[in-house]
């Protein structure tokens, strides 16, 4: 898989590692009243789909950057890919 | 038809005339007592079990395509019960025991072969681990023995023992570890469930559940509504996408394990080995291949087919460990789906809905649980309570904080 970083171009996947869901992001708040239960289905809890998901990877041997990549998981075909940082920013995130 | 080697001489002499199918090829009934999803050898082992063990009828086993063309035709064929952790040694080792009886139960030739497999050490970190690991094995009733380079060299001869930086240390062996015929364990299932009356369904896919006020009434399948009594899941690699059917979401994540075969070669690899620097684990098949494989892709796929730089570690572990690897030609390679729960064990327990079971996240080692994940799963279906050995498989131990993590590293997707 070739991965088309938005600042460094085309990677090769291998230079990467993988996380997961991107939904990983979205980190419950812990003074939630129901904090225990959002913590349970963030840690554990996948959608897990077989077609367009959404997830995050690591550029671990280049600039270390995490990357939202949407891809394809029945055809491994990627169809977008952002910096995470502008993602978590977008939901209001600071950083 | 009982299957013998006087039967062998007599159809040899009558031109193999009096053969019959394996099992039948049913059209399915408007309803079951149960009904299990997944054609598989967890699947077919659990519906024949079901039937024999606890005296169960009315059962069908729905594939969506051949039975035996997923995992259990996919993997690389190795049992054993080498686990350290409570929740897991018991019931692997039960597993082991019921491999060791299954062609006789089943009177099928499913080539269970106790050739033993050894778990190579290059450290005295691993070293600690392994003895530990065997000492938790014998505790569970598990066989262990602990070998020194020069037991290991007597039996494996071409191993490379003084690679500058991973020397062979020692090894971790389970004697009564070894290799089954894939394929035949679930023909030897699915004949044995027939010849009980269980109706194997082929090209049948489950395409949603009939759940009614939180009670599972039946399945929507592609050959019409099938009423019954218990739905039970049995689909490791594609569960995901089937409880969402039912509205679940599970602690699992698909991904794909890639294995390989070499073309036929003499016997020159006497029992299992794992390299304990690298992922690579290997034997050879009786035709002759030898059958490898190391790491799962890592990432989220449906595909059935793998990634070249999964392709190229392994092959960098097998040369690794056996330099002579080189002079093998890979013949073929494969990918298979993998359930990777979110502490590397299995869940085989009840779901929230009424009627409806699930069996999964094996990871990639189902194989070798396939008649003791089948003997509990039905137990807990003809009898509502988990099997003595599977009781620490349920859904609520993430919940709870209770995993069952063999590996040790916490909540990741990517264990064994």
């Amino acid at each position: 898989m070739i991965i088309n970083h938005p600042l460094l171009g085309p990677r090769d996947a291998q230079e990467f590692t993988y996380l997961g869901d991107a939904s990983l992001i979205d980190r419950p708040d812990w003074e939630a009243a129901d904090a225990q239960e959002q913590f349970y289905e963030y840690a554990y809890l996948r959608d897990n789909p077989a077609g367009e998901h959404r997830e995050l990877w690591f550029h671990e041997i280049g600039d270390r950057s995490w990357l939202v990549v949407t891809r394809n998981t029945l055809t491994h075909e990627i169809t977008s890919v952002e910096m995470a940082r502008d993602v978590a920013r977008s939901k209001g995130r600071s950083k | 038809m009982r299957y013998s080697g006087l039967r062998i001489i007599k159809e040899a002499l009558t031109g193999n005339k009096g053969w019959k199918p394996a099992w039948r090829d049913p059209e399915p009934q408007p309803a079951y007592d149960f009904v299990i999803i997944g054609g598989g050898g967890h699947g077919l082992a659990t519906a024949y079990y079901l039937a024999s063990t606890f005296g169960k009828k009315r059962i069908a086993v729905l594939e969506k395509g051949w039975i035996g063309g997923g995992n259990v035709g996919r993997n690389t064929t190795i049992i054993r019960s080498n686990y350290l952790l409570e929740g897991n040694g018991p019931f692997y080792e039960y597993a082991l025991k019921l491999w060791e009886g299954l062609e006789q139960e089943l009177n099928y030739n499913a080539m269970v072969s106790q050739r033993g497999i050894l778990n190579l050490i290059h450290t005295d970190a691993q070293r600690t681990a392994f003895t530990r690991r065997g000492n938790a094995m014998i505790l569970n009733g598990a066989d262990a023995e602990m070998l020194g380079v020069e037991q290991i060299r007597a039996r494996y001869p071409f191993l490379n023992f003084n690679d500058a930086r991973f020397p062979i240390k020692g090894g971790l062996a389970q004697h009564r570890g070894g290799t089954v015929r894939h394929d035949a364990v679930a023909w030897g299932y699915a004949r044995g469930a027939d010849n009980l009356g269980v109706d194997i369904i082929q090209n049948c896919e489950v395409t949603g559940f009939r759940i009614e006020n939180g009670v599972c009434k039946g399945v929507e399948t592609s050959r019409g509504f099938i009423g019954a009594g218990k739905v039970a899941s049995c689909v490791a690699g594609s569960s995901s996408r089937l409880m969402a059917k039912a509205g679940m979401r599970l602690p699992i994540e698909s991904t794909v394990l890639q294995a390989f075969v070499t073309e036929g070669l003499k016997p020159v690899l006497p029992g299992v080995i794992t390299f304990g620097a690298g992922h690579f684990y290997c034997s050879q098949s009786d035709k002759g291949g030898l059958v490898f494989g190391g790491d799962p892709d890592g990432y989220n796929t449906y595909a059935q087919r793998g990634n070249l730089p999964v392709v190229e570690g392994v092959m960098e572990s097998g040369m690794a460990l056996i330099p002579a690897l080189g002079r093998a030609r890979v013949l073929r390679m494969w990918g298979g789906l993998m359930d990777m729960s979110m502490d590397g064990s299995p869940i085989i327990d009840r779901t929230e809905i009424e009627g409806l079971y699930f069996n999964g996240g094996w990871c990639y080692g189902g194989f070798k649980a396939t008649p003791a994940s089948g003997m509990c799963y039905a137990h807990l279906l003809a009898r509502d309570i988990p099997h003595e050995y599977a009781t620490a498989y349920r859904f609520d131990r993430f919940r709870r904080g209770y995993m069952i993590d063999e590996k040790g590293v916490g909540a990741q997707p990517n264990l064994h």
